[in-house]
């Protein structure tokens, strides 16, 4: 038997998303207030909440930072468009609270984790980072993240994980880019399991202090700095060990001109365009590209006897 | 003052300057974004394609329009074309390679792209030496027939922009369509179907001007 309860609540009386979403904003920015005050005042032009307690690590560089603006205005994130403003101007369509991330495939121990969680799965370092795109741009970065290893411990990989394979979210609905057929949506990056647990391989969930903004990646990211840019998959909500190299949405869209390690190197040009140096943003004259991004002492091991013309 | 605002020419010179104005406008007030070098030569490549779009659009419209003396405009609309597609090579030759000459050669032979964008540059070349009246007359029938390398330059220059794009095609296409259109106009169909649509709407526009054309006219139809 069907009981029907009438409803206590008015559906007059119940506040409308878009007015609670903006009370929860509000609160954010009062957090974040209350926060930039307990920890001083920022350095740079702030625009997102900040993240509380990130620490500073070793890896600084003695190169300028690429100014906040630049890094928040010139993207690619074909999701939002393929204009390098576009992103910046279309992005806030992504929700990024209540997300999920799910760790899944050759584990023992596969979850979903909330956003919310993950921020504290590990503590949070501030790492800064040659970003080189294989467009022969550049850029350095004050991330805010964890090791990305750090959740794959807590995962345990079983004997046949192999590889890892990072999946962008797929919604249309939020990521207007996925409404034409540019790429073969989702996005799908991959990393093989030792690149993956290398200390350099950073989850980050911030930059200059601050939540990443959605233009960036929001809310988690990968970055691996001694590859290119494409292979640091934004807006993850997959994370997936599997036992074959996962076929990344690059090597769909060309294969002829994206492999699967894509490290930076400046001996192995793009089949259209010579990869020896680069444009880093806010310079003048262009500088050498260095092998594996100038991050050779800590991954060229990985490496070791392949021929990197060949694995491209 | 007021016969000068009056010529059509004026008005066209001033619009044709309007990309480099910009140009100006926006580096001066910071406006070139993250990349500056990559924007200029972006806008610069564009306005060269639109340049040579206009410049071809030339003949259909006049044909269309039964206008003749829109081929007084055609030469400027040429040479703001060769223009911007100066300012282009020297974006890439300074900005990008700071005449770094083997780093260029290398570019030019291993570069499809830019293979065919040198190549157009070069073609062009030679029509902005020859666009004076004195040359036209100097080289008289072959005049035209040297003249009839934009067609290739046009070409090239769509090649050259489908090549470099990463992904996104469809900028490089919409170039590639209004060209395919404007060269489709100028084959016997397309010239008889112009005729067409122009003798459907001759009963709007009385005493015809197709009679009164002269010698250069005639000279320059069909580039």
């Amino acid at each position: 038997m069907l009981i029907r309860h009438p409803s206590d609540i008015l559906p007059s009386e119940i506040t409308p998303p878009e007015v609670y979403r903006e009370r929860r904003r509000f609160m954010q920015g009062v957090v974040a207030l209350a926060a930039g005050a307990v920890l001083g005042a920022a350095g740079d032009a702030a625009a997102g909440p900040r993240l509380p307690g990130v620490r500073a690590s070793a890896y600084r560089l003695d190169e300028e930072r690429t100014p906040y603006k630049d890094v928040t205005t010139y993207n690619n994130f074909y999701e939002f468009g393929t204009g390098k403003g576009d992103p910046a101007q279309n992005a806030g369509s992504l929700r990024t609270q209540s997300w999920t991330v799910a760790v899944e495939g050759e584990v023992r121990r596969p979850a979903t984790w909330d956003i919310d969680t993950l921020l504290k799965l590990a503590p949070l370092e501030e790492r800064v980072y040659r970003l080189r795109c294989v467009e022969g741009w550049s850029m350095v970065i004050p991330w805010v993240g964890f090791p990305l290893r750090e959740l794959i411990r807590r995962a345990e990989p079983t004997g046949k994980a192999k590889y890892v394979e990072f999946v962008t979210l797929h919604d249309p609905a939020q990521m207007p880019g996925q409404r034409t057929r540019l790429l073969d949506w989702p996005y799908v990056e991959g990393l093989r399991l030792d690149e993956a647990m290398h200390p350099l391989t950073l989850l980050a969930v911030g930059l200059y202090g601050e939540v990443l903004p959605k233009q960036n990646g929001a809310p988690v990211r990968l970055v691996v700095p001694w590859k290119y840019g494409f292979k640091s998959a934004k807006s993850i909500a997959r994370i997936r060990f599997v036992e074959k190299p996962p076929l990344t949405a690059w090597m769909k869209a060309a294969p002829r001109e994206y492999g699967f390690y894509s490290n930076v190197n400046p001996h192995v040009d793009h089949p259209r365009w010579s990869q020896a140096k680069e444009r880093r943003i806010g310079e003048f004259f262009k500088r050498d590209t260095l092998m594996f991004n100038g991050y050779g002492d800590q991954v060229a091991q990985l490496y070791r006897g392949m021929d990197l013309k060949r694995f491209f | 003052m007021g016969t000068v605002l009056r010529n059509p020419k004026v008005w066209i010179f001033g619009l044709c300057l309007l990309p480099l104005l910009r140009l100006i406008a926006l580096g001066l007030d910071g406006g070139l974004g993250a990349n500056p070098i990559e924007f200029v030569t972006r806008s610069t490549g564009t306005w060269t394609l639109v340049g040579l779009l206009a410049t071809l659009a030339v003949t259909p419209l006049r044909r269309l329009t039964g206008r003749a003396g829109l081929v007084r405009y055609r030469r400027m609309l040429g040479l703001f074309a060769f223009f911007y597609a100066s300012l282009h090579v020297v974006t890439y030759l300074w900005l990008d390679q700071f005449f770094e000459l083997a780093a260029i050669a290398g570019d030019i032979v291993k570069r499809p792209f830019i293979s065919v964008g040198f190549a157009a540059f070069v073609l062009l070349i030679p029509l902005a030496a020859t666009s004076t009246q004195a040359m036209m007359r100097r080289l008289g029938r072959r005049w035209q027939a040297l003249h009839r390398l934009v067609y290739a330059i046009a070409v090239l220059g769509v090649i050259h922009y489908v090549w470099l794009v990463k992904q996104d095609m469809t900028q490089p296409l919409i170039y590639g369509a209004l060209l395919a259109v404007l060269l489709a106009a100028r084959l016997p169909w397309g010239v008889r179907l112009l005729q067409a649509v122009r003798e459907a709407g001759v009963p709007l526009r009385s005493p015809r001007n197709g009679g009164k054309r002269t010698g250069p006219m005639v000279l320059l139809d069909d580039c």
